[in-house]
């Protein structure tokens, strides 16, 4: 059986999920901080998109913008010298495309649940509003950004989709455990998807448990 | 040194029109929930907006619509105390006093063991908001703001998360603290009893307007506004007419009463508190003295309904027909007797304590009771 899919999962999961909690906080720190109620709806639409889209489609998309031949693709190309479409990168891009809305919209909702009074009361004290972020919205938030960051590394290890359009099935490079999963079935290898799909079972399981608890522990 | 404040804020279906000052002395805005009370403060403390006006305290310009200024509540210096007290749930005691001090870290050390131990929270100050009752809460709160040293106090209901035996001790503290206070206070509540108890000036706020203002002591004596002896807990109001230059008729009661004069012009109603009426004994009951027997303003007392809280009996008085002048009311009273019945507006609430009650009625309930002239309140809308 070839291990490296297992290798490669776990390293595009954990550098995506990294990604994505800062992008997914910042977003949703962004968000909760708009006034006007149409940007907000309009703002919050998009940055959902990728989660109601078929995958697919959003792999397209991030085909559409990164593939070597498009105007981004090119600029990266010419100017650092990083490939991204069908790189390994490529796997972390789809992740992160695809689990950030889970991030974005679980952070939003717990900074939405966060008493506003104490914020009030955190200006009213003279606390400028980074640490006012750092020592009061975050901390107050944080089991809801905490179980937010559990769905998104566990849709991150899962992505198909989007990672078979962008960064495509190189064995080796880009073959993810769920894309291993299918090229093995897709093979007629029934015995080397069980393994596979036993050690992808395992690891959601693995980690969804720890970080539960560890979110339960913390409240 | 004051607080001037003049705001103006249209929002949906309400328009919220205030102006006033405070000279060092605490004031109380009273009205009902959704009058504007809560939202003059945070206009006050920056944490809203008004659309226009003018907000000054002790010289510094917090807000002016005209020349745009609009201080972020960081540099308004303005203490506010909020309903829940808004304690940062992630954060000790010691570390909620800590958040406004200015200063090195053992200044920070210094300052917080002060306010630990002026408001008796020693022992304390490792244990999060969670593990404290309400009472502390109270206490962690106002210490965290006065530790901030801030120009003004904004007092958002303290009390309307605290059970009713840890109210009145905390009362006494919070008077303590605000009568030495130097900075400008304003306590905001739909609590008759605590503006009475801590407020030297009052407002009155009715729908965004601001209905009457003055020496709390005399709004209470004389609420000359109907709305005003409502919102200051008199439990009797009557539509009246004058019909003699002392005398009125309350319409509602279909009873004549004696009055003080002089009776206002436009006078639209009366008000009695509860607590004003006396039961009625021939020869000597009466606690006050009178020349004539019609001024001793007897109404007879049927008892409706009798409920006793722990201190006081709540007696409610039917006053259907218990005009002296049956003949002249007879007619209209008749016409209005069906909808009396669900209405309590004939009804008069006598409320009289325990003991007095016991030393003086040992025979059960008094025949009549009785309300001195000075005590009717004269009303206007």
């Amino acid at each position: 059986m070839d291990y490296s899919p297992i290798l490669i999962s776990m390293k595009t999961a954990s550098i995506s999920i990294i990604i994505t909690f800062f992008l997914g906080v910042i977003a949703a720190k962004v968000v909760h901080g708009i006034r006007s109620r149409k940007v907000k709806i309009v703002l919050d639409g998009i940055l959902t998109l990728p989660m109601v889209l078929p995958p697919t489609v959003a792999g397209f998309f991030l085909l559409y913008v990164f593939g070597v031949k498009r105007p981004i693709g090119e600029f990266l190309i010419n100017f650092f010298g990083v490939k991204i479409a069908f790189s390994w990168w490529a796997t972390v891009l789809a992740a992160v495309t695809i689990a950030f809305p889970l991030m974005y919209r679980s952070a939003r909702g717990a900074f939405e649940q966060v008493d506003m009074n104490i914020i009030y009361a955190a200006r009213t004290l003279g606390m400028s509003e980074g640490t006012i972020f750092r020592k009061v919205l975050m901390p107050n938030a944080m089991p809801g950004i905490l179980s937010g960051a559990i769905l998104s590394f566990a849709r991150g290890l899962g992505e198909f989709g989007a990672t078979a359009m962008i960064a495509g099935n190189i064995a080796g490079k880009t073959r993810t455990l769920p894309l291993a999963v299918y090229s093995a079935v897709a093979a007629g290898d029934m015995d080397t998807a069980y393994n596979y799909v036993l050690i992808l079972v395992v690891i959601s399981f693995a980690v969804v448990v720890s970080m539960n608890v560890t979110a339960l522990r913390k409240r | 040194m004051s607080l001037k404040v003049h705001i103006h804020s249209k929002l949906k279906g309400f328009e919220l029109k205030v102006d006033f000052e405070t000279n060092g002395k605490p004031m109380g805005i009273l009205g009902a929930s959704g009058c504007g009370k809560s939202m003059t403060l945070k206009c006050i403390a920056g944490i809203m907006t008004p659309d226009e006006g003018y907000i000054e305290l002790r010289g510094k310009v917090l807000f002016d619509s005209k020349n745009k200024i609009n201080l972020k509540p960081q540099d308004r210096k303005v203490g506010y105390l909020f309903q829940n007290y808004a304690l940062f749930p992630n954060m000790t005691v010691a570390q909620n006093i800590a958040v406004g001090i200015r200063g090195s870290k053992s200044e920070k050390t210094e300052v917080v063991t002060k306010m630990l131990h002026n408001f008796h929270l020693q022992g304390l100050e490792k244990r999060y908001p969670s593990q404290l009752s309400g009472g502390q809460q109270q206490r962690v709160a106002l210490a965290r703001i006065l530790a901030y040293e801030p120009d003004a106090l904004l007092l958002d209901e303290p009390f309307s998360a605290l059970d009713a035996y840890l109210k009145e001790e905390l009362q006494i503290q919070l008077h303590d603290l605000l009568s030495s206070y130097e900075g400008e206070s304003l306590l905001v509540t739909h609590s008759r009893n605590e503006v009475y108890e801590l407020t030297k000036d009052l407002m009155v706020l009715e729908h965004g307007k601001i209905l009457m203002s003055g020496d709390t002591k005399n709004i209470f004596l004389e609420p000359v506004k109907m709305q005003a002896a409502k919102l200051t807990g008199c439990k009797n109001l009557s539509k009246a007419k004058k019909i003699a230059d002392n005398q009125v008729e309350a319409l509602d009661w279909g009873i004549v009463l004696t009055v003080k004069a002089p009776i206002p012009d436009n006078l639209s109603g009366i008000g009695i508190r509860a607590h004003d009426f006396k039961p009625y004994i021939k020869g000597n009951s009466v606690n006050w003295v009178l020349g004539e027997e019609e001024s001793f303003n007897k109404i007879p007392c049927r008892v409706k309904k009798i409920t006793e809280s722990p201190f006081e009996w709540v007696v409610l008085v039917d006053t259907k027909g218990s005009s002296q002048y049956s003949d002249i009311n007879s007619q209209s009273r008749d016409i209005n007797s069906h909808e009396d019945i669900n209405h309590h507006d004939s009804v008069i609430w006598w409320k009289i304590g325990k003991n007095q009650l016991n030393s003086q009625l040992s025979n059960g309930m008094p025949e009549f009771i009785t309300v001195a002239p000075e005590d009717i309140l004269l009303l206007i809308d």
